[in-house]
Order: structure tokens, then sequence, then C-alpha cells
């Protein structure tokens, strides 16, 4: 027996990550919001690791805090350890990770969503959606029948999952959840191509039978640096994390038990992320490699479980054991929870819009694994992007599009809606072509703007992140006006730190080119330097050494921008265009892209497929803005 | 940058046809087209081309970068969107010689604009509304069959050769570019430090080889665009005889097709491999007539734009005064000395032959005789001899520039390297080395970095 259960703006199908912000933001928007999860202890759930960040996936989160979102603000209250890494690398990579408390996150997160106005969270099944004329219709496993404005799909891997250990697979979702098995056929009746992807996660051991004393410490940062623009205190390290070896003992126990690997027996169809490989993987693609590192990291404040970050498996419980013990330090480990792998469905991103709106069903939004890719920080980041446009839609706003050359966010959605996936996408910064403009550290020039227009940026921020950018102008001009004379003092500086002495005066814009030279090291002769946050002068000086390169991409930025505004019409007929090649008809009819320079990155399609595509809208009067 | 079909760059070609004239025309269009002739075009006045107006002209002359002055010139400045593509537009109108017009050209891309693709001035002014519906489809037309073309040169020309050479070199850089990537995307991972030295072998040797591709590139050009050929020589030396040798040589006579900024149709003959375009064939003969004083204006002339002079001699007579006047106007062109008729009693006295210090080949070109000397002789004087053409070698204006752009980029990592400045700059820099040498070959391989990560190294958690 199903039931009217009254009609919602926003709906948002599951509260994970992706989840959490999509409801967020469309409920801070100002539209009445639901959020359904099948358990509500697993809200925010971090079921693969218990870590926040790290390359690439650090700017997501940096981008999304700018943006407004929540999961940079969380993941500081429960940090237990943080490190920049990649400091020697160079500001393009810096990279924020944080070790956090599991439970505590999800803790967080469960209550921000109960105490957000406008917003409902339920336990509940979504079984069934339905297209009811402009509008949506969603069913629970309880009958329960909800009127909906738009819908964001954030399903994760609770869709269709299944769960692999060795020779035994059954239904189910991560962390020993009900898996949602019945929505899969209404998303096919919808007309929507959906395909299977598998991910998996090493086992979680009790620490006092590991042997930790011996292995080598990892440790945080001092002091740390948070991952919101809005955190005050910085969080302070709690733990250390540990780092251990596999041996020759490893790698025969595996291979002698490979034929017992529901992936290598081919009973998972599923696709499984390159980024990410299960520890049988590795030995047997990288055979040459003596041993393989893994990382011994706390799950909570609260808890004895210990994560082996690296040794990801779908083997039989009792090999996992087997191979676990071989290690150095887990001679006689006992596991609380078995490695698993998971396969669940996902949607072939091609379908959606820049929005994240399905092309075909306007209403409809996908975010997170969903739409095929991976990590907590590119479901979040997605999250927020489908949850806001579902939101302005119905406010009859202007959508929120953000584009590759303005941030990882924006890179992450045009290659999943522009190049698809054929395994599960993680955020790179090898992905991004700006990456020296596309820093971490200036996620908020970048992205606060767009976030006070949208409307979720507090007047106490916008104040303070004015101030900021008014002091880094202000620095970087006394940088250009002071100049140092040739004292002693100076010379001894530049010389200790292996740079040419001066013998005339010399402005500091001057030094700080130099990459030898920091603003730290020139704090003794720098009398007039104001008293302003660290951020500022790290701000100003990577703007002076990399100004060059900066200035370069910020050029190919101008350059795609333009190709970026040349709009294609949503009902472009490829097929009538003769002279375009049939491979290029038939890619484009596939993407069917918003611009040219979303075409452009099309692949097989050719620089003059897009000469040929230009003339043709040109000479049929369709409408493209200069 | 990403594609000829941004209109935001502005672009350049040699718009009169690619043979010898009077007065030849190289069109600058795009926005920066005046600033860009400014950089090259100093006038005579002295007032720059910013400040005239649209439909004015100014003379003057054209300098290089080095300062060096290379022809006289008259500059139209033409404003958008009064122009014939609609942009901004400069036209410079030099004296017709090719190499001079060559010259002219090279410097206006060193100051800043690109090469213009084929069909690429008549397809801005289709988009900038200079041209009615009837006839874009043409242009489409146009702009497909050049774009396969393009796509298809660098596969074409010599077997793939050039292509698989910047495949070797753009392999080594990728493979820099992934340990770069995989090294900063996994910085807990057992990846090796990137070494500075294994990132400077890599740098000086894609540097080397893209040199030497550019050092060949005037030689490439002449396999590519072929050579413009005189056939010089006083009446019944046997000129005709030695076009119908060469033509025999390889019955496939090739036709250029007509582009918007050649739109000549030539005959060319493939002699040695190397196309010779044996341009005008039919004044050649007329000058046999023609009154003195006008024929060896115009026997100069084309001599003068010749890239290659077959100056045929009859070997069964003495050399007469206009063999002696062909010698001394050939002075500075490329040329080979052909003594015909080997095959009958020799009358000829070779001496100044051998003084002119120019190759000097004995032929029969009625059995064809020689033919071999004379094909070793060509190659020679064009310089193509020690060039391997299944080496690799750069053909269009186009690729040059790609090659110079990557060339620039390995530069930049290098300096880069050696400031000590971080390797995240080093490694923008050869990204964009790479970027280049994808563009030189027609492809956009984006994802070319990242496939190599996860093939080559063990990462991620």
């Amino acid at each position: 027996m199903s039931y009217q259960a009254g009609k919602l703006d926003v709906a948002v199908i599951g509260a994970g990550h992706a989840g959490i912000e999509a409801g967020l933001a469309a409920a801070r928007l100002g539209c009445n919001t639901a959020v359904f999860t099948i358990n509500l202890d697993a809200v925010g759930n971090c079921p693969c690791n218990p870590s926040i960040g790290g390359t690439a996936k650090g700017h997501l989160v940096r981008e999304l805090d700018a943006l407004g979102g929540e999961m940079g603000k969380t993941a500081d209250a429960c940090t237990l350890q943080s490190r920049m890494l990649n400091r020697g690398k160079g500001p393009a990579v810096h990279a924020l990770r944080a070790q956090i408390d599991r439970r505590r996150y999800a803790e967080i997160m469960k209550q921000k969503l109960e105490t957000c106005p406008n917003l409902l969270l339920k336990q509940a099944e979504v079984t069934a959606i339905r297209r009811r004329g402009a509008r949506w219709e969603l069913e629970t496993q309880l009958g329960a029948v909800y009127d909906c404005g738009a819908v964001v799909l954030a399903t994760g891997t609770f869709l269709g999952g299944k769960i692999f250990v060795g020779e035994v697979s059954y239904d189910g979702g991560p962390d020993g959840m009900f898996p949602a098995k019945s929505l899969t056929a209404s998303l096919l009746d919808l007309g929507i191509s959906l395909r299977r992807f598998k991910t998996g996660t090493p086992a979680r051991v009790l620490k006092r039978s590991l042997a930790l004393e011996g292995l080598e410490v990892q440790r945080g940062d001092d002091p740390v640096t948070p991952f919101s623009f809005e955190t005050e205190t910085p969080p302070e390290n709690t733990v250390v994390c540990w780092v251990s070896w596999t041996n020759s003992e490893t790698k025969r126990v595996i291979l002698e038990n490979l034929h017992r690997s529901p992936l290598f027996g081919g009973k998972i169809e599923g696709v499984g992320p390159r980024y990410c490989p299960s520890i049988e993987d590795k030995v047997v693609r990288f055979s040459e490699k003596p041993r393989h590192q893994l990382f011994i990291e706390p799950c909570g404040a609260n808890t004895e479980e210990m994560y082996l970050q690296g040794m990801s498996s779908s083997l039989p419980e009792d090999v996992q054991i087997a191979f676990y013990r071989t290690i150095p330090g887990l001679e006689h480990v006992e596991l609380e929870r078995s490695a698993y792998a998971i396969e669940y469905d996902c949607c072939d991103p091609l379908q959606l819009t820049a929005a994240l709106e399905f092309r075909d069903l306007p209403g409809l939004y996908g975010a997170g694994q969903f739409n095929g890719s991976s990590g907590y920080e590119e479901a979040a980041a997605q999250g927020f992007v489908a949850g806001a446009n579902a939101a302005l839609k119905l406010l009859g706003r202007e959508p929120l599009l953000l584009d590759r050359a303005g941030s990882y966010i924006g890179t992450l959605i045009d290659d999943l809606i522009t190049k698809g996936v054929n395994d599960p996408y993680r955020m790179m910064t090898s992905r991004s072509e700006y990456r020296l403009v596309l820093r971490q550290d200036n996620a908020d020039e970048r992205l606060t703007p767009i976030g006070r227009r949208l409307g979720l940026i507090s007047d106490r921020r916008w104040e303070k992140f004015q101030e900021k950018q008014r002091r880094k102008e202000e620095e970087r001009e006394r940088a250009e006006r002071t100049v140092f004379p040739p004292t002693e003092a100076l010379n001894a500086i530049l010389e200790a730190k292996g740079t040419s002495p001066v013998v005339t005066g010399v402005r500091l814009s001057e030094l700080l080119r130099r990459p030898q030279i920091s603003y730290r090291d020139l704090a003794p002769v720098d009398p007039t330097r104001p008293d302003w946050p660290a951020e500022v002068f790290e701000a100003v000086e990577i703007a002076l050494k990399y100004e060059g390169y900066i200035r370069r991409q910020e050029q190919d930025i101008a350059e795609a921008r333009r190709l970026e505004q040349k709009k294609i019409p949503a009902d472009t007929d490829y097929g009538k265009i003769e002279n375009l090649r049939l491979e290029a008809r038939e890619k484009l009819a596939r993407v069917r892209p918003e611009n040219i320079g979303q075409a452009s990155r099309v692949s097989g399609v050719s620089p003059a497929d897009i000469s040929v595509l230009l003339i043709w809208l040109t000479a049929h009067g369709k409408e493209m803005q200069p | 940058m990403l594609f000829g079909g941004t209109m935001a760059n502005t672009v350049c070609a040699i718009s009169t046809a690619n043979a010898p004239g009077g007065i030849g025309v190289i069109r600058i269009s795009g926005p920066e087209a005046v600033s860009v002739a400014d950089r090259v075009f100093e006038p005579i006045s002295g007032e720059s081309l910013s400040e005239a107006a649209g439909y004015t002209c100014r003379f003057g002359h054209v300098y290089d970068k080095a300062g060096a002055r290379l022809d006289q010139c008259i500059a139209t400045v033409f404003r958008a969107p009064k122009s014939f593509t609609g942009e901004d537009a400069v036209e410079l109108s030099c004296h017709g010689g090719l190499y001079v017009l060559q010259t002219v050209l090279a410097a206006v891309l060193a100051a800043g604009a690109a090469p213009a693709g084929p069909g690429e001035f008549t397809r801005r002014a289709f988009l900038n509304g200079k041209m009615d519906l009837a006839e874009a489809e043409s242009v489409m037309e146009l702009v497909s069959a050049s774009g396969r073309e393009a796509a298809n040169a660098a596969r074409a020309g010599q077997d793939g050769a050039l292509s698989r050479r910047i495949a070797e070199i753009r392999a080594q850089l990728t493979d820099c570019c992934a340990h770069l990537a995989a090294w900063a995307d996994y910085p807990d991972d057992d990846v090796p430090q990137v070494d500075a030295d294994f990132l400077q072998t890599r740098i000086t040797e894609g540097k080397r080889a893209l040199a030497a591709l550019l050092r060949n590139f005037s030689v490439g050009k002449i396999y590519r665009e072929g050579v413009r050929t005189v056939i010089a020589g006083r009446p019944n030396a046997g000129k005709s005889t030695l076009m119908n040798l060469l033509a025999g040589e390889d019955r496939s006579i090739v036709t250029e097709i007509p582009g918007t900024t050649r739109d000549v149709v030539e005959e060319t003959v493939r002699f040695a491999d190397i196309p010779l375009r044996l341009a005008d064939t039919a004044g050649l003969r007329e000058t046999d007539d023609a009154v003195e004083r006008v024929g060896v204006a115009a026997a100069k002339r084309r001599i003068e734009a010749a890239q290659l002079v077959l100056a045929v001699f009859d070997g069964a007579q003495p050399l007469g005064p206009d063999d002696l006047r062909l010698l001394r106007e050939i002075a500075e062109t490329p040329a080979v000395l052909i003594v015909n008729k080997n095959d009958l009693p020799e009358a000829l006295d070779p001496a100044p032959l051998y003084d002119s210090g120019k190759p000097v080949v004995s032929l029969s070109a009625s059995s064809g005789a020689g033919l071999d000397a004379l094909e070793r002789a060509v190659k020679d004087v064009l310089g193509a001899s020690h060039l391997d053409p299944a080496a690799g070698v750069l053909y269009t204006e186009r690729q040059r520039r790609d090659a110079e752009a990557a060339l620039a980029f390995l530069e930049e990592a290098e300096a880069a390297l050696c400031a000590g400045l971080t390797l995240d700059a080093v490694t923008v820099s050869l990204e964009a080395a790479v970027s280049s040498l994808l563009e030189l070959t027609g492809e956009r391989v984006t994802d070319a970095v990242v496939d190599e990560v996860f093939s080559k190294f063990c990462v991620g958690k």
C-alpha cells in the first residue's frame, strides 16, 4: 500500500558525501529539501578509508569550502592528524590530507543535516522514481510517495551493491549496510544507460594484535593547515601512523591463491579503478617489484580499529589472514572487518550536462560514484554542484556552471561529461592543464565570489575574504615599492641561501623572485613588513616566483574561455552536417557538447571538424554568442 | 592554440600566387594585426600603423627581429569590419621575389602572428558575415578537405616518418611527465624521486632532436613544396628535350590543389624524389624569340625567383655570348650546368663552366645517358643529398612553428630546472612541449600522461 507523503522541492537519494552537500546546498538556497538514506547511521560514512584530502582531492575540498560547502569544516573538526603533502614540489601540487575520526565525522554531518532549516533527513530506501509531467515522483520501500520538483541521485556503492570476498559473494552495501536493489529498474525504465563499476577496501584490524614498535612512524605537520578558509583555530595532531612493507612471502601467498580471487576468476564484471589497485592487482601487474608499501592508520579516537592503507583485496578471508600475517608488525594480526570488493551500478556521465542534470530528463541530477567517479572529495564536489543546480533551476535562477579553467571541480565535471569514464574517475593534479593557477592556496580567490553570488557565503566571511584580498594587493605593492640597501646583513642571508649577493639597492619583489629566497629568510632585514597572516605572504610570494608561468596559463585560460562562450544549440542535428566526418558526427551526437570549447575536447573530433561545425552553425543562423 | 578555428589569434600568409610576380602581398588578419605589423614595418614618415586609419597606406621598410632590412614595402591598413576578413588587417605589398616574401613572412611570424591555415582568410570572412549563405557550403568543403589533408599530411608524407620521429621525441618527454605526475600525485607511494639529471638528460635529448628537425626544415620544404625550377639556355640547346626527359622519368605529373594562398596551378615533375615545379614553361619558350631588351629583363626576373636553374648548353657548339651571359645571370642562384648532346662530337670548351664553381653534368637529353649524374648534382645543389627523408622532415610552416614552440618550452623547462624553481613549474613547461608536439602531428591526446602513470607505476591505496 502506498500513500501520499507530501511535496518536496528537491529530493536527494543518498546521504554520503555527495548527498550531504547536495542536500545542504539545496536547502540553504531556500528549497524544501529531503535527504533519503538507507541507514541513518551511515550519514557521511567513510567506508573506504579514514582520511580526507590528498593530492588534487585536497584541492577539491578547499574549492568546495570556498563555494560554501561543508566537507572542509567537518574534516577540520575531527582531524586526528594532518599533513601538507608535496611541500618541496611546488605550490601547484601542495596537497592537504587529514586522517579523520570517521565516527565523529559522520556524527557531525548528521547533525548538520538535522539542524539545517528547510531540510529533512529521512531513513528510507527509495525503490522507484517516475516522471509525472514536469515533476518527479519517488516511492519508498514503506510505500511513501513524494511529489518532487527535482531529484539528485547520489546512490554511491549502494545501487545494486554486491560484495565479493573470495568465492563468497552476496548482495550488500558498504560496511554491512543493505543495498538498494529496486531503484535500478526504474532508472532503466527512464532510459538511463547504466554500467557496473567496482571498488574495494582493505581489512580493519585490531590495534593490540599489531607489533607497531620498530615500524617507521609518520607524524603530522606542526602547525596544521586547516581545510576550511573559515577555520580559525587549526586542529592539532593527536595520533601517528605507521609504515610497513610487504615481502616475497606476501607475494607467494597471494600468487598461490590467485585462482580464488573473484577478479581473476572473472566473477566480477565491474570495472575497478586503475589508481586504486588491490594488492593482488599490484603483485600481478608489477611483478618485478619485490615489495609494496602499506600505511597503518587509526580509524578514530575512540576505537582500536586500524586501517591498512594500500592493502585492499577481494581474496578469501583465509588467504587475507595468511598474507597480512607475512607483513612485519602484522605477524599476529586479527581482522575486525575483512577486506572486500564491492560492485555497483552507475551511469554513463556522457548523459549529463555541466549542471550535472540528465540532458534528456530535466530535473533529474546525478552526483558522486553514481556519475562514475570515485572518492569522497570528488563526490562531495559534484553533490554541491548538483544540489545547487537542482535548487537554482526551481528558483528560476542561472545555473552554477564551473569551467575547467577556473577550478578542479570544473575540470572533474568537464572530464566526466565530455570524455566519459571507463573506470572510476579519480582527480589528479595532472588532469588540470592550469595547475599553476588552480592552486589550493587560492581556491577562495577563485571561487568565493561565486559562492557569494549564490548566497552561500555569510557577510562575515565575505568581509574576511575581501580583507585578505586587499592585504594581498597591498603587500604586492609593498614588495614592488620596497628597496633593500645592499647591507652586509642582507648579503649574508643571500649567500647563506646559495644565491648571489647584491651591490646596489634591490626591490623586495626581485629578491622574492629568486627560487632560493622566501619571505621567512628576509624577515630580519624587512622592518616595514605588516603583521598579517602567513597566507597573505605565501600568496604574494607564489605570484612573484611563478609570474611568467601564471601569466601564460592565464592567457591560455582567456583563450579557452572564449571558446566556452560559443554556445552550440541543444537541438543541433549533427547528422545533417554533411562535411563533418562520420566519426565526429557520431561522437558529437553522443556527447552533445554545450559549447565549442567542450566540443573541441571530445575525443575523435579534429580541429577541422570544429571549423566545419562553426561554419555550419553560422550558416544556418544558429544563435551563437561571440 | 587549440585549433585554427579560434578567431582570437592573428594569422598571416602570403596571399598572392606562390609564383614569381611583380608584387607579392602578405596579409595579416586578426585583433593584433596592426601591432604585429608595427613590429616588423617601419614607415618612412615615422607614423606607426597603429595611428593609421582604415584604407590608408604607408610606405616604408620591413625588418627582421635582428634589425636587418628585408624589403621596401607598402603597408595598407584595414580596420574591422571593413576588410576582406572583417577583422583588423594589414597587407604588406612587397617586391615579388619569392625568397624575399618568405623572409618577410618569417619576420611576421616571429612578430607574433600564427600561420593561417588553408582557407582560413575565407573562413574568417565568412564567419564575420562577409559572404552570403550560398558561399558557405563551398567554404565548408574547402575547410573539410584541407582538414583531412592536414590530418593525413604527417602520415602520408614520406610514409609517416615525421610522425614517427615526433612520436619518439614525445614518448621521451611523456615519460618524464608521467614520472613527475606519479611523483607529485602519489607522494606517499613508493615512486622513485625524480632525478634532476634524468630530466636534464631527457630535455637535452629532446632539444637536440628538435633542433635537428628544425635545421632540416628548409630542405624538407623542398620535398613538400617542390622547387621552383627554370630550365634556361639558348634556343636549340635541348631544353624541351630535357623537359620531356624529366617528365618521362616519372609519368605522374601532379597538379597542386588550388589553395587560397596559392591560386596558381603548376605542373610538377618528380625528379630525384624532389618535385621540380617547372613554372611558366610556355613563357620560357616565348622568351627565346622575345625582343632582346624585354627578354633579358624577363629572364633575369625568372632566374632571380628560381630556386634551381638547369642551365643547358649545346655540347656540339662552342660557348657563345648568350651562354656566357646566362652563366653571369645564374651566378647567385643554385644551378646545375648541363652539357647536352654528349652523344655528338664535343665542340664546347667546358673550362668556363667549371670556373663557375657550379656542378657540370654531361648528358644526352635524347637518350637519357647521364641522368644519374644529373640526379646527384640536383640533390647536391639543393643541399638535399645529406637529408634522409625517411628520418622525418618538417614540411610546413605550421609544423615548423609547433616544433619551435616545443623547443622553446624545453628551453623554459631547462631554465626553470637550472634556476632551482620547483618541479611543478618544470612539469608545466614539459607538458606544454608535449602538447605542441601533439598539435604538430594533429593529435590531441590529453590523457596520454595519465594513462602512462597507471601503466608504469604501481601507485594507489
